[in-house]
């Protein structure tokens, strides 16, 4: 699809340089999918679906030129959307824990609202500190346990959502863990889920250019992250040599993470 | 009576007559390797060049209802960096055909003589990149300067040479003529036909570079023209490229005089089952009708 033109209808502070911003989209997205937004003069870069439904969302955390522009942008201000993109979550039934580290909850809280029955899933949101905190009050609305820690303890418990979720699975039976945060979190997370028997599904992050499963920038190992990803399942990461390891630049040249 | 899709392409042997197109999943080995699963019966690498390239910054792409606009501005890690690449693609146990991007001769030379030595079965030579300055197409339109690359490469190597042309020249070909008069093996047709898409809403061009390259369904009625006229102007093997997604276009390229098709585009809309499934219908279609091979059919839309 021809790269859309939206007006931003609604801008929202999340938390410290977290912006979420809505507007239409009448593209059918499921939990987990991305889209290439464009900011005219400036970069197109992927973000998750962080709102799904005739006013979508996105929720940027500024990181760079891109994320910065983006979280720039007012009400009244026009995108560009293409997609959407990649596989998105496979909401299996059974109860699910989804895991999210900082902006990571955006594609998780898709998934968790798209679980209709409340006791089904549960939710534990990590981030650095208080003001990386996101989405807590909506995680309430669509689950009866919702947990937040944080690395400095400026919140909820302290410590990484990965030794939270890790503690819920010893506790709580889950048939499936949905993760999403940056790698080394995923890392672990994959770790903790093998060491307690329950599959899981990580939505990863790589470079990309096209989006569209074309150009090979975002791959990892043979995998595209845009179109055979982004979402993975634990057995498909335990298989990748790349995977916490290596990521590929611009030129496509393996670097260190 | 047996019908099979191997095919020959100037003494490289292929299981079937589809292969991956240049550009498209072709930057790294194990995507290489992915496409050989997937049962192309070949795959041609990214155009690699001398240095790593980081390409233009995006947009790079923009999609249409029936095909795309790129600008990628040949990203690549390199000719050094590739050898290891390439050594996982081969794995794949396909040929794996390597395509360059220079300025001068003397580079086209020196990344033709790393890319045999690396294991390529062909050197595809991208003579017609219509969006990276300097390059491809730059080159790919004078007659006279693509002889002189396809001479001194031919020279420097043993495995078949291949010359990737532009359709963005009414001299399309003067320079296949060039090609195949200065000792190329094949002929590849075609690249991307220079396009541009323009926002309303932001009031200028999408793509970063503006202009870039359009490909799929949109141009393979070009694609078809090209490959009919090359068909009636060389007899040197034509490989067609262009919009081929369903058997039914790579009948259609046989049918206008390609020995084998490449697809690229139908990667992104289709999936990667998109080999697969065009060399099903393809080879029901020769049984259907009494062939026992895809060289059976070639050219045969040239009739009196
Ligand atoms: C499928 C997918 C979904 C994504 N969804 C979201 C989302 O919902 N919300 C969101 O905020 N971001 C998301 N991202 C990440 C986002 O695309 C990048 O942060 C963005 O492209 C960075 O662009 P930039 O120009 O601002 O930063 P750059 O100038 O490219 O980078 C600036 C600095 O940030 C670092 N950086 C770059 N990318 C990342 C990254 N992904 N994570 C952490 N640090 C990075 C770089 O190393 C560099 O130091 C997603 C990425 C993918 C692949
Ligand atoms: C994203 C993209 C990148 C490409 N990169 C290259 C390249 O590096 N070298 C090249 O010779 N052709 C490149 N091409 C052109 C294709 O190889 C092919 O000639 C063209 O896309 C037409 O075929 P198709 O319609 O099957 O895609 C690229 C095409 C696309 C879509
Ligand atoms: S970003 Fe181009 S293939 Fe994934």
């Amino acid at each position: 699809m021809f790269s859309k033109a939206v007006k931003i209808e609604q801008r929202v502070e999340e938390g410290k340089g977290i912006t979420t911003l809505r507007f239409p989209m009448d593209a059918k997205v499921r939990p987990g999918q991305f889209v290439m937004v464009w900011i005219p003069g400036v970069d197109e870069i992927p973000m998750s679906v962080s709102f799904i439904g005739a006013l979508a969302g996105i929720t940027v955390k500024e990181v760079g030129e891109a994320t910065r522009a983006l979280s720039s942008l007012k009400e009244g201000d026009v995108l560009g959307v293409r997609g959407p993109y990649g596989n998105g979550w496979h909401l299996p039934p059974g109860r699910v824990l989804c895991v999210g580290g900082g902006v990571g909850m955006a594609p998780i809280m898709t998934a968790a609202e798209g679980i209709a029955d409340r006791t089904r899933v549960d939710v534990a949101i990590g981030a650095r500190n208080a003001g990386e905190i996101i989405f807590e009050e909506r995680a309430r609305r669509a689950s009866d346990d919702v947990r937040t820690t944080t690395d400095d303890g400026s919140y909820g418990l302290k410590g990484t959502v990965v030794a939270l979720a890790d503690q819920m699975m010893k506790v709580k039976r889950y048939d499936v863990v949905l993760g999403c945060g940056p790698e080394i979190m995923n890392r672990y997370l994959l770790k903790a889920c093998k060491d307690n028997s329950v599959p899981c599904q990580l939505s990863l992050e790589r470079l990309m250019k096209c989006g569209a499963g074309l150009c090979g920038s975002c791959v990892i190992d043979g995998l595209r992250v845009c179109a055979d990803g982004p979402v993975f399942t634990g057995e498909q990461v335990e298989r990748m040599t790349e995977f916490g390891r290596w990521k590929r630049d611009d030129a496509g040249l393996r670097v260190s993470l | 009576m047996t019908t099979s899709l191997e095919t020959d392409l100037c003494g490289t042997r292929l299981r079937n007559p589809t292969m991956l197109a240049s550009g498209v999943m072709g930057e790294t080995g194990d995507s290489l390797l992915r496409v050989a699963e997937a049962g192309a019966g070949a795959a041609v690498t990214k155009s690699i060049g001398l240095e790593p390239r980081k390409g233009y910054p995006n947009p790079t792409l923009v999609e249409l209802d029936d095909g795309y606009i790129n600008a990628m501005g040949l990203p690549g890690p390199g000719i050094e960096a590739f050898g290891e690449e390439m050594s996982v693609a081969l794995k794949g146990g396909i040929p794996i055909i390597a395509s360059l991007f220079a300025a001068i001769p003397e580079d086209f030379v020196t990344l033709a003589v790393r890319m045999q030595e690396y294991g390529a079965s062909a050197i595809e030579l991208n003579l017609s990149c219509p969006h990276a300055k300097g390059y491809g197409m730059e080159v790919g339109v004078d007659p006279e300067a693509v002889a002189n690359i396809v001479m001194h490469v031919k020279a420097a190597i043993d495995i078949p040479l291949w010359a990737k042309l532009t359709p963005n020249t009414h001299r399309l070909l003067d320079v296949a003529r060039a090609v195949e008069g200065a000792g190329g093996d094949a002929i590849v047709a075609v690249n991307t036909v220079k396009a541009m898409a323009i926002s309303v809403e932001a009031r200028r061009p999408v793509l970063f570079n503006r202009t870039g390259g359009l490909s799929g369904p949109a141009i393979k009625a070009v694609g078809l023209r090209c490959v009919y006229e090359l068909y009636e102007a060389v007899d040197i093997p034509i490989i067609g490229v262009g919009g081929a997604e369903t058997s039914r276009d790579v009948l259609e390229y046989l049918m206008a005089g390609a020995r084998a098709v490449q697809i690229g585009s139908g990667v992104g809309r289709k999936g990667l089952g998109v080999f697969q499934a065009a060399c099903g219908g393809l080879i029901r279609y020769l049984e259907e009708n009494g062939f026992s091979s895809p060289s059976d059919i070639v050219g045969v839309a040239h009739v009196q």
